[in-house]
Order: C-alpha cells, then structure tokens, then sequence
C-alpha cells in the first residue's frame, strides 16, 4: 500500500471577529483519511450541513490550509511542495462541485472550460489532438460532441453541464477526483447517469473518488467505504454496506432512519421528541457533539473526546455504547479504511 | 369515499415571449379530496410549480393563466375578482412557498408576522387573542411560544421553516400547497418538518398539495401523486400503484432512476434529455425518450384518460378500455435494457 493522498489528523478552525470578542468555530477536528494508489476507491464522506464536508474538500484540494496537522500527496507535505510538485498536484488531483452553472464562465463557450486545463498541463501535442481527447471523454459521460461543443453554459441543461464537468476532470488524466454533491442540484433522472459516469471513472480508469454528500442512498451506491461526519468529527467509519444497512452510532441511525425511501410501504416512524431539538448551543466542547440530541447519552459522553472503538473487523464507532470494543489510533483508521476497499475489490473481482 | 374539495380542469398558464406563448403547464386536471395528501411531482421545467402558484392565482406576468378552471368548493377560483381571491388566500386555501424561510421578513418579530396574517383576515380580533393564537400556532408545529418574540435570524432553517408551517394553517383553510417545503433542509430536519407538516394536517383535517421532485418523499408522504413531464400531467394514481405498478413509460423510468437500498451498482438513468418548452416535440412530449415509441406517438397527443379506477395515464399504449399493454407486452424489456 501507497499513500497517494493522506490527511493525518488535520483539524481546521475558523476565527471570526477580532479584539476582546474574538469566536473560533472547529469546523473539522483532527480527522484522518488516506487515498490509496495501488488500490483505486470510492470514499464518501457523509454528513449534514455544518458536518465539516466541505471544508474537508477544500482541504484535500489545497484550497484551505489545515489548522493542525498534515496534508501529503504522495508523502510530500502540502505546504512544502515546489511549484513542480504542485503543478502534478494540481493536475492528479481534480475536483467536481456541486452547482455546475458556477463552474463557467458564462460569456464562454464551454469548449474553453474543456481545452484550456490541456493546453495548462501540456496534455496533447495539438488543439487537434486535445478536441480528439475532449471529444472522447464527453462520449464517455454520454454526450455527443457535436451538440455539447460550440454552445454557451446556458444552453445546456443542469445535467448537461454537470456531466461536462466530469468530462473535464476525466480528460486530464487524474488520480483522485474529489467530488463535492455533484448530484444534488440535477434532476432524479439525470443523477443516475452522473454517478454511473462518475463511477465508470473509478472501475475502468482505476481514478479514486472522494465522493462528499448529504445523500446516504447514492453514497450506498457509489461507495466502497463511507465516514459520516458530525460537526466536524468523525461519528462512524467503514464499510458502507456495514454504516449503511446497519448503524451503530445514534447519529448515523437517525440519519439512516430519515432517510425518504421510495416506498411507500417503508414509511418514517415518528422522530423521538429528545431529537427533535433545535438548539445549536449545546455542544460540550470536549466530548461528543452529539450528547444534546442522543437518546442514549451518558454521564462521560459530555466529558472527554470519544476514542473510535473497532465493533467489527471493517467499522470504528466513535460512541461510548460500544466501549468493550478495542479503541483504535488514529492512524489505524485510514489503514482499516483501505483494508475495506481492497477486500470490497476483490471480492467484486471474484464474484 | 371522501368528497373532492379541490378540482383542476384543464389548466394552461403560458407565458409571453418573444417568439410565441411557451406553454408551461398545457391542460392540467387533477383532484384532490377532503384531507388527501397529494403529491404534484415532476423534474425542473416540468410546470409542477407553474401550476400550484397558478391554482392560487399567483401567477405573475410574462406568465398568465390561459385557461382552466379552479374549483375549491362552489368558487372557479379563476373567475374571482382580486378581492374575493384575497379573502380565499390563507383562509381557505394557503401556500408554503418553495424556500419558505427565506420569505420571512428579517426585520420584524415572527409575532409580527403571523398577527398581520391574522388581522388581516379577521378584524374583530383583539390583541390579546391574537397573542394567544400566535402562541397556540407556534405550539402546533412544535416550537416553543416564546418563539413570537425572536426575529427569523435567531431560528434555525428548521424552525424557520416551522414557522412558515404556522402562517399557512394560521386561518384553517382546507388546502395546503406545500411548494418543495423541505428542499433545502438536511435529511432530519426535512424528516421533523414534513411530521410537523401531518400532525397540523390531522389537526385541522385539510388537504395537502406536495409539490416536488423527490419522489422519495412523495412515497414518504403522500397518499395519490399526480406525475408531470413538460408542462402535461401524464399519470395520477395511488402512491402505492403508482410506484409498484407505474404505467406511464416516462414513470417507469423515473422510478427505475431512482436509487434504493436494496440493489447495489445498478443504475437506470433515463436516457436523453427534458425537452425545452420552446421547442416541444410534436406528438407526446415524451416520445423523443421512450424506449416504447410507435408511429402515432409522434403525431397524436395523447388523452390523460381512466383506464382504471382511479387511475388515470396520458399514454397510447394504455387504452381507454383498461387494457394495459405496457405491463402484458414490454415491461420485460425495461428490465433486459441494461
């Protein structure tokens, strides 16, 4: 196992104000993640508005410098890269988000948004060679050529756009594509295509995804391991079909049980009145974020941080229920997280 | 069975453009019974919103209503003169607008702006009743009366969101149009909302219009669900038939899209793209992506009709006589097509 990319233990806190009446807000707090190179995965972070998901993003792009801890890409710190270094960096590892009317330049023709990053990184010996490459990575997330080139970002649809931005980030040829909620503004009968392109990526061009989302149903789908982040900890990691279909952490149970299944005959119980609470100011600073919501909380939930404890050979619960499992280093969890790719893999591979 | 309170007949609302009327939402019928929740879903630009604002005549220019009638109880809703549909609004018939809790007023308590809806509509009030009522309001959807004296930037979206609940249900009307309630709410919140949204439905025993595109929330919700696709109503049936038994093809797939749970690495996007409105295919507007087309598809609109009790499909291979020739004759062939 190589790490391509890794987070050891990054933290990031924004500060507002200033003088006397300065506030800090910990929008990630000491949180791993490694992105194997031998073994191309599917990671989804999952979490809610104000989980940390998108600054975690931002983070793993480079964008934002952590607070506390370390950013390498290929063993190499972030902030110490060369400009050499960083171009590679810049080039492996490509991002897709969430609105993709934002992405363009709206009095441009979308074919600049395609040519201009191959020309940048040198890809294609020619214009003609970098529309051959274009052309056929449009192909690839099923869009002609003929009618997606030539055209301005408003004559395209949502869906359109969004899978041309997934035609960008394929044509350069990357390692990682961290993808954040690209499916949440396309229409239902377009994410389905956007995410089998997304992951076509990852099968046939061995591309790892860092897939960031509010939707538990796609990351089922999509994923091969999941963290669900809250507040900006980590409540639950593992194996997706393991968080997914059977949650440990009272969070991620909540967070499963609402989700709205497209079955009529499945339908929401009622939501406990303990849970039901509004209140944004009852975070204990050192313990669980969760103890204000949790039915099961606990004297020592509000006192200290919570160890991840290993429930099963592919999941750790951040969650004082299950203190009679082994806790685990930190370091452990992006090695557990891997492990679980590559068994994911090779049992796909055998079947 | 339940009467029907609220029924749409061939609704049209246009709008203006330069090159011709664009036809948004072109002869919507549907009914909706007493205490019915009903699901109006369809993806973007496929009119669903067209329709409910135009339902409470809110249709504001390049947009007009071309025609169709509106009946909430004896009144066309369509013919009322601008007085008498004020009175209607929130009393009898009130909207939750998409993004809701942006439509508060910053500036002003929520006291403030629940009373002006009360007194507004019943001036013999006193105040004191009305702080009463506001109360009683905030209590019903589950928030704290102290709740009337905060200004909209001290709640969460959640409670915001609550709030408008509280406004639209303020004067006990019989029907709800609830526009995408929860779009931009996180999957708790969204859960807590919408069985705030039931409990005060229960309450009052009104109807609710859900309009959407998240049909998991439609199956999560909804007792009857009307589908559009632009600017036609192609399918209305029980939330149940509809999504074990979908009989409009554009449904079929729809539901076939959408990801579940129980299968892994399976996906059925629907292939092509939403026509736009300028430009709408002659024929269906949906034959351009149906994998079932035949010759008159492509020249005859077809009929919303009843082929079953209850069920109602805009489609050619589904005859007026009850035959469905979709399921008998070519449902294998959507589940070999992948």
């Amino acid at each position: 196992m190589t790490a391509l990319l890794e987070a050891r233990n990054i933290s990031k806190v924004y500060t507002a104000g200033s003088f006397g009446k300065k506030t800090s807000n910990t929008a990630l707090d000491r949180m791993s993640l490694l992105i194997d190179e031998e073994n191309p995965s599917v990671t989804v972070v999952a979490g809610e508005s104000g989980s940390g998901k998108t600054t975690l993003a931002h983070l793993l792009l480079g964008v934002i410098e952590p607070t506390a801890g370390q950013l390498l890409y290929r063993g190499k710190d972030m902030s110490e890269m060369n400009a050499d270094e960083h171009r590679v960096f810049r080039r492996e590892v490509q991002a897709i988000f969430q609105d993709p009317f934002e992405a363009y330049n709206p009095f441009h023709k979308v074919d600049r948004v395609l040519i201009k990053p191959l020309r940048n990184f040198g890809i294609g010996g020619s214009d003609r060679e970098r529309r051959q490459i274009i052309a056929e990575a449009l192909e690839a997330v099923g869009l002609h050529p003929e009618d997606t080139l030539g055209r301005y970002p408003h004559q395209l649809s949502g869906g359109q756009r969004q899978r041309i931005m997934v035609a960008r980030a394929m044509a350069l040829k990357p390692r990682i594509i961290i993808a954040d909620e690209p499916v949440s503004m396309v229409d239902a009968s377009l994410r389905a295509t956007i995410l089998e392109s997304l992951l076509r990526l990852n099968k046939e061009l061995g591309i790892s995804l860092v897939y960031i989302t509010h939707d538990l149903t796609t990351a089922y789908q999509v994923g091969d391991n999941i963290l669900v982040l809250y507040r900006g900890d980590v409540t639950e990691l593992g194996d997706v079909d393991k968080v997914i279909k059977d949650p440990k952490h009272p969070y991620t149970h909540l967070l499963v049980d609402s989700i709205p299944i497209a079955n009529p005959s499945h339908r929401w119980g009622k939501v406990g009145d303990v849970l039901a609470t509004d209140d944004e100011n009852d975070i204990v600073s050192d313990g669980c974020k969760f103890v204000g919501r949790c039915v099961h909380a606990m004297p020592i939930c509000s006192t200290q941080r919570v160890p991840t404890y290993r429930t099963d050979a592919h999941r750790g619960v951040a969650c004082y229920l299950y203190q009679e499992s082994p806790a685990m280093k930190p370091e452990d969890l992006p090695h557990m997280m891997s492990e679980v790719a590559l068994h994911n893999r090779s049992n796909q591979n055998g079947e | 069975m339940k009467d029907e309170i609220l029924r749409v007949k061939d609704l049209r609302v246009y709008y203006h453009t330069p090159e011709g009327p664009v036809k948004a939402v072109d002869g919507a019928s549907f009914a909706v019974k007493e205490g019915e929740r009903f699901g109006l879903v369809g993806e973007s630009g496929s009119g669903k919103s067209t329709a409910a604002f135009a339902i409470l005549r809110l249709t504001k220019p390049p947009a007009f209503i071309h025609g169709g009638e509106v009946h909430l109880g004896d009144a066309d809703l369509l013919k009322l003169s601008e007085a008498d549909i004020n009175r209607m609004r929130f009393s009898r018939i009130s909207l939750i607008p998409q993004g809701a809790m942006n439509s508060l007023n910053p500036v002003m308590r929520i006291k403030g702006q629940l009373g002006d809806v009360i007194s507004t509509h019943d001036k013999s009030m006193g105040k004191s009743a009305i702080a009463n009522r506001i109360g009683d309001l905030l209590e019903m959807v589950g928030l704290r009366r102290t709740v009337a004296n905060m200004y909209p930037h001290e709640l969460s979206g959640g409670m915001k969101q609550r709030v408008c609940i509280a406004m639209a249900i303020a004067l006990q009307p019989q029907v709800i149009i609830a526009d995408e309630p929860t779009s931009a709410l996180d999957v708790v919140t969204q859960r807590q909302v919408m069985e705030t949204l039931a409990n005060v439905q229960e309450m009052l025993g009104a109807s609710i219009i859900l309009v959407g595109h998240d049909m998991g929330l439609m199956a999560q919700f909804v007792d009857t669900i009307g589908v559009m696709y632009a600017g036609r109503m192609v399918e209305i049936g029980s939330v149940e038939q509809l999504f074990s038994d979908p009989q409009h093809p554009y449904t079929q797939m729809l539901i076939s899209s959408l990801p579940s749970l129980e299968i892994k690495g399976k996906f059925h996007g629907i292939p092509g793209i939403t026509p736009s409105l300028r430009r709408l295919p002659p024929g269906c507007n949906f034959h351009p992506r149906c994998p079932y087309i035949m010759d008159h598809c492509k020249t005859d609109q077809p009929e919303l009709v009843e082929n079953v009790a209850g069920r109602w499909t805009a489609c050619h291979l589904v005859t007026a006589d009850g035959a469905h020739e979709l399921t008998a004759q070519t449902a294998p062939a959507l589940q070999t097509s992948d």
